[in-house]
């Protein structure tokens, strides 16, 4: 019979040195569920490690699963840290004897799984975005940048499975009285400090993982315009406006953000962070709103998990009317962009 | 202060992302289409991690690059005519096969072999680079995994910038949640960085440090070890392209406005 552990820790405050939050981050709570789930398809039994710098409020709200608590706690997880993290994951899985670990993919977990199983003697796949399987269990992930889908197996125990963001329904409950088995680690000589989180220095925030739509810039914004000249500043004001209009989170294609190291006109807001498709991210939003952009496929995979698609390009034969995009309106992003902020903003008046 | 560095760069090859990938099944699992011909290109994350070594090791004078890779032969040096004019290193191939479906420990535990058996290697200086995921499998665990097995337990993952200090230590900034950074401080090597993009734009081609990486690059593509990746326990049960295919409308006879107005709308429905 398997054994199934999940791993989860506490939300970091804004400020991380001044302690952490004490609530289990939303990729955690994805990742209870699934454990929830794949322990229920399997008839397993079911533990949750818990890391985090005081472990009593995130083990309340884990206390109707029913499921074995265990938890690392201290000073020195309050940083997502490989050394610390590491030895944290390792202690709770060995106390657990898992077959079958999960875990949120989120960065702090991300950077320490392989290692952990590795330690364990077990295996790992990532980006994990479902799991199935009757007798076995059945992972689903992408390849080559969301190109590929396939299902894969593994018969090597422990397995570890870490979970994509936004593929499971957060675990909420009512808190109530938890046990929880605390379990020491003995931790090496540290060498790293995490000294805080650094957003990009422009100044206005244009990353929103939690929002709903997503606008995407292209290098259209940046090129010559019917006039003969670039609107670089023009460019910048209209997508600034539309996401305080809207609360959009920004992406870019790769030619849009490399243009700034080759001194021709940027948009000043825009960093590598924005950058969506092949050599960016994979963002999560209900709605993508694409400007400018040829709609090609280095573009497109990063747009694998964006469910309602629209484009605005002055090219008929853009790659986004190729069965990539559900509407795209052959227009200047300039101008439609302009009244579409104007009508946003009559609506917010 | 110079503080000479023993940098490892780990980069696969990848195909050219402009290609059109097909799935097929072969006797071992799932692979490419064709994958033997297919233009390839250096990962595209690894890329950084060797223009951001060989930046830093122009900082620091007797400092050195190591460029491993592993693939088939033949792609490596296809690939390598290109990339050797970028930046100066020594390259240490790995004769494998090529592809996103074999399994991530073995090409850790293959690429850690041959760390741990390179020349003049200085563990106490060692920084291991590479792309904190490929461009195939993508699974953001082989350098992490290399490092583990290493002994190395200051890792470093989505890495855009590294800044030494004068005492050898560096901070550098990693990539979380919500378009930030972490910022760290660490000792000093060894360390893993998995880079992101960092900050440096792809160098031009120079002739000069092409010619020179060459004549060590064929040598070595020669005397390349071949390692066979074992699956351990990995089975694919399928590989298949996504099957959703939009049905496109193509607005071509709207105004500005009548657009923004539909678009208005859309974005204000539930």
């Amino acid at each position: 019979m398997e054994t199934i552990l999940v791993l989860t820790y506490t939300a970091l405050s804004t400020d991380i040195e001044a302690g952490s939050g004490a609530a289990l981050t939303t990729a955690s709570l994805e990742a209870v569920t699934a454990g929830i789930n794949l322990a229920a398809q399997l008839g397993a039994t079911l533990t949750i490690g818990i890391v985090a710098v005081d472990h009593a409020s995130a083990a309340a709200s884990l206390a109707s699963t029913g499921a074995r608590l265990l938890a690392v706690s201290g000073e020195p997880f309050a940083q997502p840290r490989y050394v610390t993290d590491a030895a944290a994951c390792e202690a709770l899985c060995r106390d657990a004897r898992a077959s079958i670990v999960l875990a949120p993919g989120s960065s702090r977990f991300a950077r320490v799984a392989a290692g952990v199983a590795h330690r364990l003697g077990g295996f790992i796949d990532t980006h994990i975005t479902a799991i199935g399987g009757a007798e076995t269990v059945e992972a689903t992930r992408w390849f080559y940048r969301q190109r590929i889908e396939a299902v894969l197996t593994r018969e090597t125990r422990p397995w570890f499975l870490l979970l994509d963001a936004g593929t499971n329904t957060p675990f909420a409950a009512e808190p109530g009285p938890a046990q929880v088995e605390q379990i020491q680690v003995q931790l090496p000589a540290l060498r790293t400090t995490v000294t805080g989180l650094r957003a990009p220095t422009q100044t206005a925030q244009t990353i929103r993982p939690e929002a709903q739509l997503l606008l995407v810039a292209g290098a259209g914004w940046t090129k010559k315009q019917l006039d003969g000249k670039t609107h670089p500043t023009e460019a910048g004001d209209l997508i600034l406006n539309f996401l305080r209009l809207t609360n959009a989170s920004l992406g870019s294609s790769k030619s849009l953000v490399d243009q700034g190291s080759d001194n021709q006109p940027v948009l000043p807001f825009l960093t590598h962070l924005n950058q969506i498709g092949q050599t960016g991210a994979t963002p999560r939003h209900l709605k993508g709103l694409s400007t400018c952009c040829h709609g090609e496929e280095p573009h497109v995979v990063g747009w694998r998990f964006i469910t309602e698609r629209r484009a605005i390009s002055l090219d008929p034969n853009c790659g986004w009317t190729r069965g990539k995009a559900d509407v795209v309106y052959i227009a200047d992003a300039f101008q439609v962009i302009a009244k579409l902020n104007a009508l946003l903003e009559a609506n917010h008046a | 202060m110079s503080n000479p560095l023993h940098i490892v760069v780990c980069a696969g090859i990848v195909p050219d992302p402009l290609q059109t990938l097909e799935p097929i099944t072969g006797p071992n699992g799932p692979g490419l289409k064709n994958e033997m011909v297919l233009p390839a290109v250096l990962d595209p994350w690894a890329a950084s991690a060797l223009y951001e070594a060989a930046n830093l090791a122009a900082k620091n004078p007797g400092s050195k690059v190591w460029l491993i890779s592993l693939g088939p032969k033949a792609k490596l040096q296809q690939v390598m005519m290109t990339v050797a004019q970028k930046a100066s290193f020594e390259l240490v191939p790995i004769d494998g096969p090529i592809g996103g479906f074999p399994d991530a420990h073995s090409t850790a535990a293959a690429l850690a072999d041959t760390i741990q058996s390179l020349p003049g290697l200085d563990p106490a200086k060692l920084l291991l680079f590479g792309g904190w995921e490929s461009a195939t499998r993508g699974a953001g665990v082989t350098l992490q995994l290399a490092g583990e097995i290493l002994g190395i337990t200051d890792q470093f993952q989505g890495v855009d910038q590294i800044a030494l200090n004068d005492d050898g230590g560096f901070e550098v900034l990693e990539r979380v949640e919500g378009g930030k950074h972490q910022v760290s401080v660490c000792a000093g090597p060894p360390a893993v960085l998995g880079w992101a993009t960092g900050n440096l734009p792809e160098p031009r081609n120079n002739p000069q440090t092409g010619m020179a990486n060459m004549r060590t690059i064929m040598p070595a593509l020669q005397k390349a070890n071949a390692a066979k990746l074992e699956a351990n326990g990995l089975r694919y049960l399928s590989a298949s392209l996504p099957k959703q295919q939009r049905t496109t409308s193509v607005v071509k006879d709207l105004s500005p406005g009548e657009i923004a107005a539909e678009l208005a709308t859309w974005i204000g429905a539930e």
